[in-house]
Parts: C-alpha cells; sequence; structure tokens
C-alpha cells in the first residue's frame, strides 16, 4: 500500500528522460535567501528555557508578600521541613498551595485556550466559548445561595461547568445534521453562555444582600486568597485528566486547522478529536472556576503570547502554552497579594492586564505584517 | 486497482445533486472532470471521498466499497487536493505538507524523522524545497497549491483528486501544476480533478467526464467528448472546437475551444 512516488523503471509507461523537479520552478537566489531566515524558536530547548524561568518565577512569588522570606528562610525551610517555624508555616501552608493553584489553573486555562483556538480554527476563542466558566459560575453562586459547605459549593460549580457544556454538545449535535458543526458548536455554546450568565444574575438578584450576595460577587471575582492543600488536589485530579489527553493529541491539532472537510480528507475522525478536545478542556476549566472563581483572559492572551515564541504547530504550542500559562498567573497574582493594604481579587487583574496585552499582541501583530 | 462508481446517487436533505452515475477509473490515467457551476461536480468528489453518503449505489476500489472504511484508510487511498485557502495561523509550508502524515501515524504520534523525510521529497519533487520554512500564509497563490499537491503526495495515496487544480493561478503557475499532475499520472498515479476550461481538458487529459444536472452527459477521450454539440448542451453557449494547425513547439491535433461572435 505504502507506494512511494519515487519513479520506478516501468515497461508499460515509458518514462520521460528528466525528472519532474529539472523542468519546474527554478528559483532566484535571493528569494532563497529570504525564505531561509530562521524566524522561530521552536525546539525543545525554548521549552526547557520557558520551563527554567517558571521556576525561577515560582520561587520569586514563594519569596514576596506581606511575609517577606529570604534566602535564607528558604534553605531552612528545605533543611529542616518539620522544624515549625513561621516561616515553614508561610511556606508552605499558605503559599505553596496558592503557588501550586496559580500554575495549575493558570497552565490548564492556557492550555484549553489553545486547543480551543486550533479545534475552532479561530483564534479570538478561549475556554469558556462553550459556556464552561459561565456554567461553573452557576453552579457556585447556586451552592452559595442554599447555604452549602465549601467541598459542595466546589462539586457543583464543577458540575455546573460540565453540565453548560454538555447542553451545548447536546443541542448543537441535534440541531446540525448538515452543515458547519464546528460553527453550530460556537453559536450554541456563546448562546448557553448568556444564558447561564442570565441565571447567575437572577442567583445574586435572589441573595440575601448582606452577606451571601458579597460572597457570591467575590467568588465569581475570582481569587486565590483561600486556597489549601485540598483544593489544589481536587481540582488537580481533573485539571491533570484534562491537561494530557490533549498533550498527547496536541500535533493533531495542526491538521484540524486545515477546516473540518479538509482535515476529514487528510485522515482524521474529526467527530472523535472534536469531542475529545472538548471533554479534556471543559474539565479543566470546570475545575479552574470551581477553585477559584472566574479568572478570564489567560485562555484567550497566552497562546497568542506563546504563538509569537514558538509559532503555531501545536506540538510545541501546547506546552509553551502551558508552562507561560502557569508564569502569567503566578505574576498577576503576586500583584493582586502585594499592590494594596487589601488583595485585589486576581480575576479583575487578569481582565485588567490582559486586555491592554492583547491589544498590544494585536497592534504588534499588525505592524508585522505591513 | 480502479475505481468504480457503480450507480452513485446523493445530495443533500432531499435535493438530489448527483443523480445515477456510473463510471470506473484506472491507475494512470488523467480524467477532466467539466461542468457547469452547481451541475454535481463538488459534490461527486464528497461522494467519492465518502465526505457524504451515497443515497443509492456505491464507491468501490478495486472490489471493496469504500463506505465503511475509517477516515485514515480512505485518507491512504486518496491524496485530495482542495482549492487553496488561507488558515488562520501561519504554519510552515513544511508543517502544512507534514500533516499529510495523520493517515499513517498513531492518534498520539506525531511526525518523525521519516515522516520529515517523506514531507521533503515531495516538496523536492515538486520543486519547492526552498520553501520549506516559509510561511504558508506568506507564499504565493500558485506556490501554496503546489504545496497542497506536495502534501498529497505525502499521503501517499494511489489516488489524486484535485478540486480545480489551475483556478486562481496566472498561466506560468497553471502550466507547472499541469506539469506535475501529467508527471504524476505518469507514475501511476491515478488523477481526477476539475476545471472550467475544456483547453486544460484537451491539453493534459486522458479522459473526460462531462457532467450536466447531476448527471454524465459524456465520458470519452477530450477530442470525442468536448465537441460543439456536448458544450452547448452542458455550457448552453455557442463555441467553436479549432484544431490548431502543425507548430513547432505544440503537440500535433491539439484543439481549442473559442466562443463564437454574438
Amino acid at each position: 500500500m505504502g507506494r512511494s512516488f519515487v519513479i520506478i523503471d516501468n515497461a508499460a509507461s515509458p518514462q520521460p528522460a528528466v525528472s519532474y523537479k529539472s523542468m519546474a520552478t527554478v528559483t532566484s537566489p535571493e528569494k532563497m535567501l529570504e525564505h531561509r531566515k530562521p524566524h522561530r524558536l521552536q525546539s525543545g530547548k525554548t521549552l526547557a528555557v520557558l520551563a527554567l524561568l517558571l521556576a525561577v518565577v515560582a520561587i520569586g512569588s514563594a519569596a514576596i508578600g506581606s511575609y517577606p522570606i529570604s534566602l535564607h528562610d528558604w534553605w531552612s525551610v528545605l533543611r529542616a521541613p518539620s522544624a515549625g517555624g513561621t516561616a515553614e508555616i508561610v511556606l508552605l501552608q499558605i503559599r505553596l498551595p496558592r503557588l501550586l493553584a496559580c500554575i495549575l489553573v493558570g497552565s490548564g486555562l492556557a492550555l484549553a485556550g489553545a486547543s480551543y483556538q486550533g479545534l475552532f480554527n479561530n483564534p479570538m476563542v478561549s475556554p469558556d466559548i462553550l459556556g464552561a466558566s459561565a456554567g461553573a459560575g452557576l453552579g457556585a453562586a447556586v451552592g452559595i445561595l442554599l447555604g452549602f459547605d465549601f467541598v459542595a459549593i466546589q462539586s457543583l460549580s464543577f458540575a455546573g461547568g460540565l453540565v453548560a457544556v454538555l447542553l451545548a454538545w447536546a443541542l448543537a449535535s441535534g440541531l446540525c445534521r448538515r452543515g458547519d458543526p464546528v460553527l453550530m458548536l460556537v453559536l450554541v455554546g456563546i448562546l448557553i453562555g448568556s444564558m447561564f450568565t442570565a441565571l447567575i444574575s437572577l442567583t445574586k438578584y435572589l441573595a440575601d444582600p448582606m452577606n451571601k450576595l458579597p460572597a457570591i460577587t467575590f467568588w465569581l471575582l475570582g481569587s486565590f486568597a483561600s486556597i489549601t492543600h485540598r483544593d489544589v488536589l481536587l481540582a488537580g485530579v481533573p485539571i491533570a485528566a484534562g491537561c494530557i489527553p490533549l498533550l498527547l493529541l496536541r500535533w493533531r491539532l495542526n491538521v484540524l486547522c486545515m477546516g473540518e472537510q479538509e482535515a476529514r480528507t487528510l485522515g482524521m475522525n474529526t467527530r472523535a478529536m472534536r469531542f475529545t478536545v472538548i471533554v479534556c478542556a471543559t474539565l479543566i476549566t470546570a475545575a479552574s472556576v470551581s477553585i477559584c472563581g472566574m479568572v478570564g483572559w489567560i485562555g484567550l492572551v497566552v497562546p497568542h503570547l506563546a504563538r509569537m515564541v514558538v509559532g503555531p504547530n501545536h506540538k510545541f504550542l501546547l506546552p509553551a502554552a502551558a508552562i507561560m500559562g502557569g508564569c502569567f498567573l503566578l505574576l498577576v497574582d503576586d500583584v493582586a497579594r502585594t499592590a494594596g493594604a487589601l488583595e485585589i481579587p486576581v480575576g479583575i487583574l487578569t481582565a485588567l492586564i490582559g486586555a491592554p496585552f492583547f491589544l498590544f499582541l494585536l497592534m504588534r501583530e499588525r505592524r508585522h505584517k505591513s | 486497482m480502479n475505481l468504480t462508481l457503480d450507480h452513485v446517487t446523493g445530495g443533500y436533505g432531499s435535493r438530489t445533486v448527483v443523480d445515477d452515475v456510473s463510471f470506473t477509473l484506472h491507475p494512470g490515467e488523467v480524467v477532466c472532470l467539466l461542468g457547469a457551476n452547481g451541475c454535481g461536480k463538488t459534490t461527486l468528489f464528497k461522494l467519492i471521498l465518502c465526505l457524504l453518503r451515497p443515497r443509492l449505489g456505491c464507491v468501490r476500489l478495486g472490489e471493496e466499497n469504500i463506505a465503511d472504511w475509517s477516515r485514515s484508510r480512505l485518507a491512504r487511498a486518496f491524496g485530495y487536493v482542495p482549492q487553496v485557502h488561507i488558515p488562520p495561523f501561519a504554519f510552515e509550508v513544511r508543517e502544512i505538507v507534514l500533516m499529510a502524515r495523520a493517515a499513517h501515524l498513531a492518534p498520539f504520534a506525531s511526525p518523525g524523522k521519516e515522516d520529515r523525510r517523506i514531507a521533503d521529497e515531495a516538496l523536492d519533487y515538486l520543486g519547492i524545497l526552498h520553501l520549506a520554512s516559509a510561511r504558508y500564509t506568506e507564499i504565493s497563490g500558485g506556490e501554496r497549491q503546489l504545496v497542497l499537491i506536495a502534501r498529497a503526495l505525502a499521503q501517499q495515496a494511489q489516488w489524486l483528486i484535485l478540486d480545480e487544480p489551475a483556478a486562481n493561478l496566472d498561466l506560468g503557475n497553471q502550466i507547472k501544476v499541469f506539469r506535475a499532475i501529467n508527471y504524476l499520472a505518469k507514475t501511476g498515479l491515478g488523477v481526477l480533478m476539475t476545471t472550467h476550461v475544456p483547453d486544460h481538458a484537451f491539453l493534459h487529459a486522458t479522459r473526460v467526464v462531462l457532467m450536466s444536472e447531476g448527471r454524465i452527459l459524456a465520458m470519452d477521450t477530450p477530442a470525442n467528448a468536448l465537441t460543439e454539440p456536448m458544450l452547448l448542451k452542458a455550457y448552453g453557449v455557442q463555441v467553436s472546437v479549432v484544431e490548431i494547425g502543425a507548430q513547432a513547439g505544440i503537440k500535433p491535433g491539439t484543439k481549442v475551444v473559442v466562443p463564437n461572435q454574438m
């Protein structure tokens, strides 16, 4: 079956004396040079440098805060991990879970965003396009409204995210017997998202304005302030369960970027691929929202940043986006913790930093093109 | 292995677009599919590529009905060259060609050294290896068309299905693309392509399928199929088919289609 297209001497059809190549394009030397210039840092080395950067940012983030930790403290905690000093409690009980949560959520959302942008063949898509975060937000808001305990609120939030996306998938599959399934999915997703957002507003309207309304509002703004080791573990499992298949399938996302039909003629089972990517990204997004509230913009902005560094090939883009997403959220959370006397909700900061940053990226791209 | 369409009927919803089409193609042939806009050429391609299920009849490769083949098995049989469009991301040319290897790789795998060699060989074969690390979004339309043909080659399929490979190309690039296609047919690939220009069929096709309103009007050599009455029937315009006199550098007996004066 695997025939090569190299000419085989075949008596039945006389072969031309020259190969096709020799009569094909003759390229001018200037043109060859122009296309030779390397313009992307596309290698394992770049990823290693990014990973190193993440480690540095993580260690730096652990050191700063209302209780600064010196290098000496670091060393003593590492040498005797159960001595029980203040530095150790701050580092291991407060900062460490927070750092881990930032890395998990930042990496997960950036990875989900990059996957969605490839899947939907659209660089303007973010992981909440199918209503995952609106659903998770609603779940949490209802949990708070009904006075559930923290674990129940988180579980309800996670379930809400899954339900929203499941609804979008089912409706889109039902509506779209023919035509473009991807477009239908996006349209239905936006619909479900805005419906769930309206339901969030309804729970707020119904909530007791003295204690429950502020709780819902603050929760939706997003924060890492009350993260514990248990939260990290609870969210870590679904986030990892979503990230691993995406990373394994990442090269195939390239093929999806050529569009539904072309991808099928290239040998892809697009429906199965779409389903897998959506399930994985939804696990990540719902789990993220369930522990830290709605933190927007990361899934949209970071993939662009990563694409500028390693190019659009998902084989490199996905790991790069994941590492840079972790870095980005760590840095934003550092600002949230240290900028004011009171902590600023991290969701506000990601939007405040993300939106202008995105504008900058768009302007840069435009300048590059002209 | 021959490609056989056996009384294939298909369409969208209740609308029939391709109506009872039967023909057999042989490896090494270059077959041009001609017909007016909306006559069912694209739908016929979709039926052959299993993007659309035939309502009646079947498509066979050798003796096997391909209706239940997996996508990857189909992709190893048919290399499809779509009309050029620009993806939203600036992939490198080599990355575009490597996508052809999806049908040969396990789900979690990504292309390795051997796949890169095959991709580069395909690019080299079409004389565009120097474009390998250029961005697909920044090269010319003709170069993009050649890249898509290279990708179909890297797919290592026995059949090449091309959707208007000459559309949007300048004269030089048209000739380059057709030379490449002819050469590939000589290596034993079967070629089926659509075109809007009967002259292309006269120059390059071994056989022609002329379609009208979902049915086959004629299936024969270009000279026999593309006659003045047939072209009138297919396109609804009066044309003359003219044989060009013997000249140095022109294949003897070459015909062209010229519209009649009003």
